[in-house]
């Protein structure tokens, strides 16, 4: 085993199109990291050249104490798992998951004995003298990770290996790859476009974008911290809600506390939000954007419904400066809680990022137009909600996990250094 | 090299309103009823009719020669005692024929073994390899299709005159060999291009290189091309006569010439032309069947969803 590190990496076609763009990935011995992004921003890509099935035209890659930018793929010791699982439709299931060890000359009985050792991990033991063709799509699935185990690779490379596989047995596919990754401990770059499968599985994830990584985090600090509009709509199902508001200075006109160190509030079309005192401490930035745009984001999950006394917040019923009113458009109920979609009098945010990201789920035509004055808004909120369409909800904002993006850059304000 | 015939689907329930409607639904309902059962018979009856020359040919070889001259072949029907297996004891022991028989042998197998093999290679390297220019130099390999044996015939006899091939095996199976390759590397790259891109590479990844990629993954998934490839070029070269004419001499000539041989003006030496050329029929009959069973639809199946 062996940690992966990609240092410039950067891969351009003959025609000009540059699929990654120098880029810097570490991955530690035994960990799981998780490349994500849209379809076409070249994570795949960075795979296969840490594969050596297309060649590195900047940068270096190391497998352990190797530069192997000039390896072929045969010696580079590692074991890719394919989207399509290219199992070898002649041979069965037995001589699929040898076939590594045999080109590798391998004595017969050892090729044996851990063959039988990875279908018995894999539960694939009834099914070793049949055909690939003979096998359903989660079986087919298990072979391909059957071949890359019995290698023992210094590290797995997967290219979605469950986007073939329906629904309900991503999931469990997903939970035995976590299991068994975890018990083999072996370094592993896993290329997908499903955030889900990226939250779940990494240890690690690192989203990209055109070529270009955004931002390299556990799970849950991606989650709570993207560093710019891109990841914060990226990650998440339903998407975080953003549009765009403006800053204001809420001290008196000659009150000695200004814009530099007194309290704040977001505009919000026709409503305002206070911004707590931890939010300003977390966010000393956002002092910088006092009467300027900036693009206000809200988790589903950070929106109540202030009528459901089951919900948080529900003792705190009506404070000052942290609700939203808004018409409920929609009300879609998933059993264990309930999406509700209102829309809130504020302009959309319309950005490259965020109609990139419409795109990639094939909503390219609908992108909001910034000029209409309304945004659809997605909470979260618990199943007893008596919230119905045509009703107009009022919703708790937890204020203190509001995001907050510049309009120009899409970078999370934060830092002095963001102004 | 197989055709199926699917009977006519059922036509759709529903309504039958529209003018032509009941009369095409009155059709292919007939069709669908009896339709399936006509078009077989009518199949069988045209094989039967075109079998019928080799049939005669059969009969023919195993008639008294006596008997030949007299009556058509037919005739055996009323009088089965005339066949016998005179002809072929004499084919058998007829020395011209025979080493005519294992020239045909000699000059078929290397032509067809060397035109899969070569031309499986470079089709692996058209399809798979990446090289400047591959592409155009395919398209010169497609161009050759086109150029006729006949142009080649007497600058090959030149080159065979100066380099002493000519009259001798060798040099007919090189003629063969190299008229055979443009069609095998068209046939085999397109069938080999066809091959799931992500196969290959897994193969790589699990430690191939180009020779075990070819040896271990193309070639036995190639094999229906391949099959096919093999009853082609066995056949042409088989019965090639043009060839053969040219190139071969009286110690070298093949089947089909010393066949030709044989029938003079009035033809009357059919106890040696009929069972010689069954002989020659029936040998290629043998690796279409033995070839056949590679003709499997789906060799593909299950290895990229």
């Amino acid at each position: 085993m062996a940690d992966v590190v990609l240092d410039g990496v950067g891969k351009v076609y003959p025609d000009g199109t540059r699929a990654v763009d120098t880029l810097d990935l570490s991955v530690t011995d035994g960990e799981f990291l998780v490349l994500v992004g849209p379809s076409g921003c070249g994570k795949t890509t960075a795979l296969r050249m840490v594969a050596g099935l297309e060649d590195i035209s900047e940068g270096t890659v190391r497998i352990g104490d190797r530069v192997v930018n000039r390896v072929p793929s045969r010696d580079r010791d590692v074991a890719m798992v394919f989207q399509s699982y290219a199992l070898y439709p002649h041979l069965n299931v037995r001589d699929n998951i040898g076939f590594g060890l045999r080109l590798r000359k391998m004595p017969k009985a050892e090729i044996d004995q851990r063959v039988l050792e990875a279908a018995r991990t894999l539960g694939l033991e009834e099914h070793l003298h049949r055909k690939p063709r003979q096998l359903s799509g989660g079986q087919r699935q298990r072979v391909a990770m059957g071949r890359a185990i019995v290698r023992r690779p210094q590290a797995f490379l997967m290219d979605e290996p469950l986007s073939n596989l329906d629904a309900k047995l991503r999931v469990q596919m997903r939970a035995q790859i976590a299991r068994l990754t975890r018990d083999l401990g072996v370094t592993t770059l896993y290329v997908t476009h499903d955030q889900v499968e990226a939250m779940t599985l990494g240890d690690r994830v690192a989203v990209m974008r055109k070529g270009v990584l955004q931002q390299v985090a556990p799970p849950q600090e991606l989650y709570d911290r993207p560093v710019n509009l891109f990841v914060a709509g990226f990650i998440g199902s339903p998407a975080m809600n953003l549009f765009s508001g403006s800053l204001e200075s809420r001290a008196e006109p000659n009150d000695p506390k200004d814009a530099a160190d007194g309290p704040l509030s977001v505009r919000i079309g026709s409503q305002r939000l206070h911004l707590p005192p931890e939010l300003l401490a977390a966010r000393p930035a956002l002092r910088y954007y006092v009467d300027r745009e900036v693009i206000v984001g809200i988790r589903p999950e950070d929106l109540y419904d202030l009528a459901d006394e089951e919900a948080p917040f529900a003792r705190d019923r009506d404070p000052e400066g942290a609700v939203l009113t808004a018409e409920t458009d929609l009300v879609e109920s998933m059993g264990s809680e309930v999406h509700v979609h209102v829309r809130l009098d504020a302009p959309p945010a319309v950005t490259a990022d965020v109609q990139e990201l419409a795109a990639d789920v094939g909503n390219e035509d609908q992108v909001p137009d910034p000029r209409t004055a309304s945004t659809e808004v997605v909470a979260r909120f618990g199943p007893r909600t008596r919230v119905r369409e045509g009703d107009t909800a009022r919703l708790r904002v937890a204020t203190d996990r509001m995001h907050f993006f510049d309009p120009e850059t899409g970078l999370s304000v934060r830092m002095r250094e963001n102004s | 090299m197989s055709a199926t015939v699917t009977a006519p689907t059922e036509p759709t329930d529903g309504p039958e309103v529209s003018d032509g409607g009941i009369k095409r639904g009155l059709a292919s309902r007939i069709v669908a009823r009896t339709g399936g059962g006509l078009v077989s018979v009518g199949l069988v009856l045209v094989a039967l009719f075109w079998l019928m020359p080799t049939f005669g040919l059969l009969v023919s070889s195993l008639r008294d020669p006596k008997e030949m001259d007299g009556s058509g072949w037919w005739k055996v029907f009323s009088s089965p005692g005339q066949l016998t297996w005179d002809n072929y004891d004499s084919l058998l022991s007829n020395d011209d024929m025979m080493r005519a028989f294992f020239n045909t042998i000699w000059i078929t197998v290397p032509s067809t073994v060397l035109v899969i093999l070569i031309g499986s290679f470079a089709a692996y390297a058209f399809a798979w390899l990446e090289f400047p220019g591959r592409d155009w130099l395919f398209l010169v390999v497609v161009g050759l299709l086109v150029v006729p044996v006949q142009v080649a015939l007497i600058p090959i006899a030149k080159l065979y005159g100066d380099t002493h091939l000519f009259g001798t095996i060798t040099g007919v199976v090189l003629f063969h060999v190299a008229f055979g390759l443009p069609f095998a590397v068209f046939l085999l790259r397109n069938y080999f291009a066809g091959i799931p891109r992500d196969l290959l590479e897994a193969a790589r990844m699990d430690g191939g290189t180009d020779l075990t990629i070819f040896f271990r993954v193309v070639l036995p998934l190639g094999l229906p091309a391949i099959a096919s490839l093999a009853i082609f070029q066995f056949l042409w070269v088989w019965n090639d006569m043009l060839v053969a004419l040219i190139y071969a001499d009286t110690d070298s000539a093949p089947l089909t010439v010393a066949l030709q041989s044989q029938s003079r003006a009035f033809g009357s030496n059919i106890e040696v032309l009929a069972p010689g050329a069954f002989l020659s029929l029936i040998v290629p009959l043998m690796v279409f069947f033995a070839f056949q069973r590679y003709f499997v639809q789906g060799v593909m199946a299950g290895a990229v969803k």
